[in-house]
Order: C-alpha cells, then structure tokens, then sequence
C-alpha cells in the first residue's frame, strides 16, 4: 500500500492540473465564441462574391483567365491550415495526417508535391517528411483580411510564375463546438460555385463597367483572398472548438482521477488506524497478562 | 416597378447595412455613378471612395475601400474591403495616416514598391476626412 503522503501529494498535483485544464476551457469557451461571431460575419461576404463571380464565369467566355484555365497538372502545393499551438486534441494531427496520406495517394500523379503551412503544428509534424515550400506561424492569432489578403497574393503569384499547376487547400471546417470537418478544397485553378440548376430563366443582360474581362481579373484574386480569409477563420473557430472539448474530458478525467485516490487515501488511512489500534490493543493485554 | 432599392453593404467582418433606400451614389472604377430604383441588372468595381444613399430624404455618407457594385431587380449589393460610416471616422487618425502617407511620399520615387501602397492610403485617409467633413456640417 502505497502510503499516505505520497497519495496525498497527487491529489494536490491532479488537483492543480485541473485547475489549469479548466482555466484554459473557460478561455477557450471565450474565444471561441469571438471565433465564431467572426465566421458567421464572413459569411455573406463570402456568399455574395461566389454569386458574383459564378454569374460572371456562368453568363460568358471567360475567355481563359489564367486563374481559371486548367493546365497540365505536373507539379502541386496543398496548403495546410493548423493552429500554432497545441492541447486541442486530435485537431492538429488527424489534419496533418489526412494531408500526408492525400499526399501519398497523389504522388503518382504529379511530379511534385509541395506544402505550404500555416500553423505552427503542422509544421511540426510534417517538415521532417515532406518537402515544405513555405511556412506561416502566428497569423492565425490575430487573423485579419489583410493577412489572408497577403498570403493568397503570394499563392498566386507563385501559381502564375508556375511553381505549381494546382493548389490544395486542406483545412479544419467549423460545423459545431463538438464537431470539425477535415475538409479539402480545391484552390486554384478556380472551378467557379455551381449554378444552382437555372430553373429555365435566363440570366438578365447585365451592364458591365468596366468590361467583364477587366472585372473578372479583379474578382478572381478577391475570391481565392476570401476562400483563404474564410478557411483560416474556420480553422481558427474549430481549433478552440476542439481545445474546448479537449480540456473538458481531462477535466472530467482530472475529477475522476481524484475521486479515485481520494478513496486509494482513505482506505490506507483507515487500515494505518486499524493497524494503530491493534498494536495499542495487543500491548495492552500484553501488560494485563 | 418597386419605388426603393434594397441595398445590402457587406465587407468580410460584417454586414454593415440592409436598408431599404431611395438612392445610392458611389464611385465606380470609371468615375461617379447614381442608382434609382428600375436600374437595368449592372455590375462595377468600386474605387477607393464615397458611398451616399438616400433613405427618407436623408442622406448617408460612408467611405469605402474597394469593392464591387451590383444591381440586380432593385437589390443592390455591395461588396467591400472596409465601410465605415460617417459618424464612425475617427478624424484625428485619418489626419494623422494623411499626414504619415505625404511624408513618405515625399521621400519615395515613383518607382519605389512602397510607392503604391503609400498613394492608396493618402487617397483612403483623404477620402475619410472628405466624408467625415460630410457629416459634420449637418
């Protein structure tokens, strides 16, 4: 039986863990609800531009842009957006595994395969193993459009200097606090939003000003800014979305952990009397007798 | 015909406005246009500028930062980097990026990088305070 005081010293320190997991729940509560305020006003910006730029793809010759024309797929960036820090579960690993197992499976169909991270842990995880082309830490805690805005110029411009022919975009999607989804998208070249099957109405003529030509090469870049702004926001809701979840079981766990040593503890406790006793007891009599 | 526009103003942190509204006038990449209700479907880029509409005879200022334009059956939906309302600008600091984007200007050629990204904050920080001026004479 393991004795008394060193039980009584994990109790304090599974005691103070707790403590610790459940500070951090609460502040992951708080941001999250700051996150998700932040995604759903993304939103509408988002929606709107996709009807925007499928009405301007849909209703003409896009007259191959070159971010919408598809070129021969020879070499690959797939970005990777995880959160910079860790005690969040499985939110950081099982993306970065799915990343490298899409990887893996492509490898066959192109000559080469990069990554460009976003995020400290996917870093982590992966630089050993694949061939990372550029990495971004610390934009994820103060995400703003101007950022998101930065980074999908220089995914672009790289795409237009053809460094790679098409961009992967691998990132955690936002679906409720218990729940994220690994979601793959494909960046560029852009395959517009589907029309929502046009119930045999015509789209109105519109007026374009300047020329549509002109306005679709200034609407494209605008979209993959937002499709990145929009991933990062998800990713950033879903990371203490997770991190919430995570600090509630070990609390939970914590709990649990303490109730266990506390009856471990009080059970030696009790035998050590018992023991006591019987030792007073026992030279007791040996006096009488 | 409808006798309002439905106007919806969107930037990527919120929706700034719905309003049902009278009249908007905005600057297009091709100069100043208005916008009455029975417009034909039209679609534009907006520059770094002015936005006003009218809603029950009164009129609204907000300085926008680049963004696109679109009528379509009397709903207009505008889509923009940032919007901020007249009574939102703080003068003091668009006095003060004035003041920072015409030093820098002064030092730099119009060859340099930074050329363009200081012009395009001169002419947002004049924008403000040409909206903000707006404003306070009613």
């Amino acid at each position: 039986m393991a004795n008394l005081k060193s039980i009584k010293k994990r109790i304090v320190s599974v005691k103070n863990t707790r403590q610790i997991t459940k500070a951090m729940k609460m502040v992951s509560a708080a941001k999250l609800r700051r996150a998700q305020e932040n995604v759903v006003a993304a939103r509408p910006y988002a929606k709107k531009l996709g009807e925007v730029l499928q009405r301007l793809a849909q209703s003409q010759d896009s007259d191959g842009h070159p971010l919408l024309e598809k070129r021969v797929a020879e070499k690959a960036l797939v970005i990777l957006v995880t959160s910079d820090r860790g005690l969040c579960g499985g939110f950081n690993a099982n993306i970065s595994k799915a990343a490298e197992r899409y990887i893996k499976e492509r490898k066959g169909d192109y000559a080469e395969i990069s990554l460009l991270t976003i995020g400290r842990k996917g870093y982590e995880f992966l630089k050993n193993r694949q061939t990372i082309r550029k990495n971004y830490t610390g934009v994820l805690s103060t995400l703003n459009y101007q950022t998101a805005a930065m980074l999908a110029q220089e995914v672009i411009a790289g795409y237009l200097a053809g460094d790679y022919d098409e961009v992967f975009l691998f990132y955690n999607a936002f679906r409720s606090v218990m729940s994220q989804d690994i979601t793959l998208q494909q960046l560029l070249p852009i395959t517009p939003p589907e029309a929502a099957a046009a119930e045999g109405e015509t789209p109105p003529e519109y007026i374009y000003e300047p020329s549509m030509s002109e306005l679709l090469g200034e609407l494209l870049p605008k979209y993959i800014e937002v499709t990145m702004f929009k991933a990062m926001l998800e990713s950033v809701a879903s990371e203490h979305g997770a991190r919430m979840t995570a600090m509630d079981s070990a609390s939970k766990n914590a709990t649990e952990m303490i109730g266990k040593l506390t009856l471990v503890y009080n059970r030696a406790r009790q035998a050590a009397i018992t023991t006591e006793l019987m030792e007073i007891i026992s030279g007791a009599e040996s006096i009488k007798g | 015909m409808a006798e309002k526009l439905k106007l919806e103003l969107v930037t990527p942190y919120k929706k700034v406005l719905t309003e049902e509204v009278d009249e908007i006038t905005a600057t297009g990449s091709l100069g100043e246009f208005g916008v009455l209700p029975g417009h034909a479907p039209f679609l534009t880029s907006l520059k770094v500028g002015e936005l006003s509409y009218k809603a029950d005879s009164r009129v609204f200022h907000l300085a926008v930062n680049w963004g696109y334009f679109e009528v379509e059956n009397d709903k207009v939906t505008v889509l923009v980097e940032t919007a901020e309302r007249a009574d939102e600008i703080d003068l003091e600091r668009a006095r003060a990026a004035l003041g920072r984007a015409e030093e820098a200007l002064k030092k730099l050629t119009p060859e340099d990088h930074n050329f363009r990204v200081y012009e395009s904050a001169l002419e947002r920080a004049a924008i403000r305070m040409q909206v903000a001026a707006k404003a306070a004479r009613k």
